[in-house]
């Protein structure tokens, strides 16, 4: 499948911002059945400097800043990928021997496999989360099956609310009040597996729009959506969609950038100067390409 | 654990008699009764000057404390309450043989830390290999992730490190904990070794006591040679977290010794990845900072911490090697107390050498068998928190000493990383100088080494702390224990050498100083403000309170149209005792007047002016001179008086009194020992604008409003206004409206007049910097200029005017129009050279799913 993304973030000012300095996580990321042939930064106002380096878990990131005065700035990413993922595998190990073989891995996949299993300021485990998910997690299941499972049991029992919470909001709440968006979604499967000592990454990326009526609108689409990597050990990373309750196995999911969670992998972050009260506006085309 | 007294034997004689150390603790300066050798020519110094010289000596040591303002937090505490350096006149003497293996096992030390640094912030080589665990870099919270692979000039990322050691009862130095990040303490050696040396510069001399300046000069050339550019004459700047940070008094200090500038957050900002720093001239660009705050603080962009705090951008500036930042970002990583249980395997393979000094034996719970040992041991050891960031550790001591066994056994069992199970120290002692006696306190010395080369240098000397108790001595290093100055002998006649002639070079002279940073010249506009405002409440309020306690009472105080109406306007007294009909509802002035002077609450008594004026100077208080400083904390001082004990009109004038003479002097050293800088200039601006707006409130509140003021009157405002001698010299004792008016609004050479800090302010304003090719005047100048013109224009019919009549109510309006114009001009100055941006904020951060 290819398709082009276009992703257009504006900020309004009710005063003057004589000064601001970004961050931008929007270079989708290439990986085995992902390649990103072409991307685009559009920035407004024209920034006075701009520059890529690639972060500590291999993201693009664009850094710019902007001296002239303006009360509107927008951000653009415009990229065309070619997407073909391949089928994740049947058979996976039991849970606990890919637990066990976290961490006597040295290797540098091994190391980066491992370092998703340590609690990160906004997905750390807990107890409640740990008797939450050791439902799903029974003695010797396969890890994809139990994964799975535990993505099911989040999508039933978590109420899709973007009202309920903020991008703040603990995870001890959202998880009390079985409610948030999709990046809550993620961060508290993130917390489950955590809990059990398995290694779990949030994954950043858009979802394929479909033209309405066609076929079932996934929620998420028209904007920046996330979900979650479970390192399967042999089996190696396998998505997990909380939110729409899909193993990651189609082509609707376009990865960006992932980190160990919302914190690492922000789309657009920065500071600036002035500017009074400000409202953020986001659109998300996702167009299959023929 | 339990002490006993042991017998006191005959060698502990003389200053020291009765003098009793611990059973079964090392002591540092008696053994068995009788001296160590090395600390013989310290006890014999001190015989030889005697108990009661000794005594004397050390008063004059406390009061060069007092008045350095030597503080640990000097504005920390919200109430005020600063609690002035506890420095105990004892040091502690250090042989020359052991420091030297002290001094190997520091310089070891550090240069392992930064290896350690070095890999763990690039390959990582140390996880791949087994050397280190991994999860001890993950669960780190202060592994921050932005800044690995950041690019480290030399591979150094510790200029300057700190260890706290112990030595335990078999004589042997452990290291209790290691300061990585940016270690504190270094600047309070150095102020304890002046205090000392000052007090006992014969005996420091005699018994060969190694200077502390080498490692001062080592720092600055470390420092200077880590600039990227302008290797000749970098800009290095101290960037301080301000004076609410309990390190201010000695970020402070260093800055004035070492001649950097010292900064906030706010001074600097970040363009085209170039550190810049706000100056009243502009924006100019810093090559070297040396930070005093923790890593997570430095950068709000990519590190998230309180935009407020940090310096956006400050981390791609350092990456693209524009700036070095020292220590590097980062290194407060090595100052966890996990890491210590690795150390001597580390520095097997990562130097090939021995550790030569012992950490104390640390296990740490991350990992299976060190949690199964502490748990085990749980009684025996000091459960720590594992982890520190931005300077703190993840769990205070404090909360975990108080801890029940079976609460740290769950708290370990629930998040094992977070733990380490360390072995407690007896911690030697050393006898302190307490109610006349010595007496032993445990001890425990910093230690600090700087980056030199290839290697480092050791501070030959430290900072050494004292409890008076056998509790755990890991608190902070500012927590507010006592202190001894670190005596480091040498093995022969010890070599001046001055931070002030580094290496024979020669020095480029120049006519200004380091750059003034834009908040630091808008505080000093304020501390001009406060010193004055200080001064007009204190004025005012001596006269009238001179009146109120002597014969001449009555007339002056019955006249509503005078002092009191000023008074109200100053805000002193409410503005009901100067309106006809509530007045005589109030209570007598002279029961109000205790709150105008002592009513810290009270928001424009004198007492509130003082503090504002204090904290004002604090925030600058490396920007005027030591002696300016010492007037300021007196001036603070003058005026405080019991809570709850009732004042006199006596007992408030016994306090404006020296307060009075105090302001003057500050004026005075204002006025003769400071350079004409910019600085200068804006204290100066601010004095004036202040003085200029008092003197018009004075004259239009007790001169030109309603019916002819009495000769009471006119002599208290005189008196107010400090112009009584000059009005006599003139007019012998015939006291006539016209004269005064002239003397205080118009007359140019009276330096109290209103006119003359017009004079004074347009001169200032013409010299402030600005584009010179500029062919018109700016804003600011034109309206001081059109400010002094008008007063220039008054004529001899609007003063010798009658009262009430045409003539004065134009001067009214014409005094009322400048009470209008001298704001505006302040605000004029300060949108030019001060206001250069605004707090930066974060971007509301839009989630993913952000349709909502």
């Amino acid at each position: 499948m290819k398709y082009k993304v276009t992703h257009t973030t504006t900020y309004e000012y009710s005063e003057t911002v004589p000064l601001c300095q970004n961050e931008a996580r929007l270079a989708p990321r290439n990986l085995p059945g992902q390649v990103c042939r072409y991307h685009r930064l559009v920035i407004r106002p024209e920034p006075a400097s701009l520059g890529r380096r690639i972060d500590y878990f291999g993201n693009t990131v664009h850094f710019f800043s902007i001296h002239a005065g303006h009360r509107r700035l927008s951000v653009t990413s415009i990229s065309k990928l070619d997407l073909e993922r391949p089928a994740p595998p049947l058979v996976s190990p039991a849970w606990e021997s890919v637990r066990e073989s976290l961490g006597r891995d040295r290797s540098l996949p091994g190391l980066d496999a491992y370092q998703f299993c340590f609690d990160s300021p906004h997905a750390a485990g807990g107890e409640a989360l740990a008797e939450y998910a050791g439902a799903s997690f029974l003695p010797g299941r396969p890890i994809i099956e139990a994964a799975a499972e535990l993505n099911r049991r989040i999508h039933a029992d978590f109420t899709y609310d973007t009202t309920a919470t903020t991008v703040s909001t603990p995870l001890e709440e959202v998880f009390r009040k079985r409610r948030g968006v999709c990046q809550d979604l993620a961060h508290v499967a993130l917390g489950c597996l955590r809990s059990l000592g398995l290694s779990a990454r949030y994954v950043s990326g858009y979802l394929r729009t479909h033209p309405l009526g066609q076929q079932p609108q996934l929620v998420g689409a028209d904007a920046s959506h996330a979900w979650i990597a479970v390192y399967c050990g042999p089996a190696g990373w396998v998505d997990f969609d909380p939110t729409n309750n899909v193993e990651v196995v189609g082509e609707d999911h376009i990865t960006v950038a992932w980190g160990r969670d919302y914190g690492d992998v922000c789309p657009i972050n920065g500071t600036y100067i002035g500017g009074g009260q400000h409202n953020v506006n986001v659109a998300v085309t996702v167009a299959p390409l023929e | 654990m339990t002490a006993s007294v042991t017998d006191i034997s005959p060698g502990v004689g003389g200053l020291a008699g009765g003098y009793a150390p611990l059973a079964g603790i090392y002591d540092e300066m008696f053994d068995a009764g009788a001296p160590r050798p090395h600390c013989r020519g310290l006890l014999a110094g001190l015989e030889k000057i005697g108990p009661g010289e000794l005594a004397r000596r050390w008063e004059q040591a406390q009061r060069l404390i007092r008045d350095n303002g030597m503080t640990y937090s000097p504005l920390g505490d919200p109430d005020r309450a600063t609690r002035p350096w506890d420095l105990d006149g004892l040091p502690l003497v250090i042989a020359a043989e052991e420091w030297r293996t002290v001094t190997a096992g520091l310089a070891q030390r550090a240069r392992l830390l930064n290896a350690v640094l070095d890999d763990l912030y690039s390959s990582q080589r140390l996880l791949q290999r087994g050397l280190l665990p991994a999860e001890f870099l993950f669960a780190h919270p202060g592994f921050l992730r932005p800044i690995h692979g950041q690019r480290i000039s030399g591979g150094c990322h510790l200029q300057l490190y700190a260890a706290d050691l112990a030595r335990s009862a078999d004589g042997r130095w452990w290291v209790v904990a290691d300061r990585s990040e940016s270690p504190l303490g270094a600047g309070y050696a150095l102020e304890n070794r002046i205090v000392i040396a000052r007090m006992l510069p014969g005996v420091i001399r005699e018994c060969h006591v190694q200077r502390l300046a080498g490692f001062f000069i080592a720092l600055r050339e470390t420092l200077q040679n880590l600039a990227p550019q302008h290797r000749e004459n970098p800009r290095i700047v101290i960037l301080s977290k301000g004076p609410r940070s309990p390190s201010y008094f000695e970020d402070a200090y260093l800055a004035r010794y070492l001649g950097y500038t010292l900064v906030e957050t706010g001074d600097l900002a970040v363009r085209n990845d170039r550190v810049l720093l706000k100056t009243l001239g502009g924006l100019l660009q810093v090559d070297v900072i040396v930070r005093r705050l923790g890593s997570g603080q430095c950068d709000p962009l990519e590190l998230r911490g309180d935009p407020a705090l940090g310096v956006p951008g400050l981390l791609q500036a350092a990456r693209s090697g524009n700036v070095v930042v020292a220590n590097a970002l980062g290194s407060g990583l090595v100052e966890s107390a996990a890491l210590m249980a690795f150390l001597p395997g580390l520095c097997r393979e990562l130097l090939g050498e021995e550790l030569l000094l012992p950490s104390v034996a640390t296990w740490w719970c991350g990992q299976e068998e060190g949690r199964r040992w502490v748990v085990e041991h749980l009684d025996g050891l000091a459960v720590r928190a594992a982890y520190r960031r931005d300077r703190q550790p993840q769990i205070s001591s404090e909360v975990l000493e108080s801890m029940s066994r079976d609460e740290l056994a769950a708290a370990i069992q629930a998040r094992p990383w977070e733990y380490v199970g360390q072995e407690r120290v007896d911690r030697s002692t050393a006898p302190i100088r307490a109610q006349g006696t010595w007496q032993a306190a445990r001890i425990a010395l910093r230690a600090f080494a700087v980056a030199s080369g290839a290697s480092y240098k050791v501070l030959p000397g430290g900072l050494v702390r004292v409890a008076n108790e056998s509790a755990p001595l890991d608190v902070s290093i500012l927590a507010g224990q006592g202190s001894k100055d670190a005596w480091v002998l040498a093995d022969g006649p010890v070599e001046q050498v001055s931070l002030l002639k580094p290496g024979g070079q020669a020095v480029e002279l120049r006519r200004s100083g380091a750059e003034l940073p834009s908040r630091v010249a808008d505080n000093l506009l304020w501390l001009g403000r406060y010193v004055e405002r200080a001064e007009a409440a204190a004025r005012i309020l001596r006269t009238v309170l001179v009146r109120l306690s002597g014969e001449s009472h009555s007339d002056v105080l019955d006249d509503p149209a005078g002092l009191l109406r000023a008074m109200a306007a100053q805000g002193l007294i409410e503005p009901g005792f100067v309106v006809e009909g509530i007045r005589q509802q109030m209570p007598a002035v002279d029961q109000v007047l205790p709150a105008a002077v002592l009513d810290e609450r009270q928001a424009s008594s004198l007492r509130a002016t003082l503090a504002a004026l204090y904290r004002a100077a604090s925030v600058v208080r490396d920007r005027i001179s030591i002696d300016s400083w010492r007037i300021i904390v007196r001036i603070d001082r003058d005026v405080e008086w019991p809570e709850g004990r009732t004042a006199d009109p006596a007992d408030l004038l016994a306090l404006i009194n020296p307060l009075v003479i105090d302001l003057a002097a500050f004026s005075g050293l204002v006025a003769e020992s400071t350079t004409r800088t910019q600085g200068w200039r804006f204290l100066e601006i601010g004095r004036r604008l202040e003085r200029a707006m008092n003197t018009i409130s004075l004259v239009r509140h007790a001169l030109l409003s309603e019916a002819a003021p009495s000769a009471a009157v006119l002599d208290a405002v005189l008196e107010t206004a400090d112009s009584q001698m000059t009005y006599r010299s003139r007019y012998l004792a015939t006291l006539e409206l016209a004269p005064v008016l002239d003397l205080l609004l118009t007359d140019e050479t009276n330096p109290r007049s209103l006119a003359y800090q017009l004079v004074a302010l347009c001169d200032h304003v013409e010299h402030l910097p600005r584009d010179r090719t500029q062919a018109l005047r700016g804003a600011e100048q034109r309206l001081a200029m059109r400010a002094l013109n008008s007063i220039r224009m008054v004529d001899e019919a609007m003063l010798g005017g009658r009262p009430g009549g045409e003539d004065h109510v134009q001067l009214d309006r014409l005094l009322q129009r400048l009470a209008e114009q001298l704001p505006k001009l302040s605000e004029l100055i300060a949108h030019k050279y001060l206001v250069h941006a605004g707090v930066p904020r974060q971007l509301a951060e839009y989630r993913a799913e952000g349709d909502g």
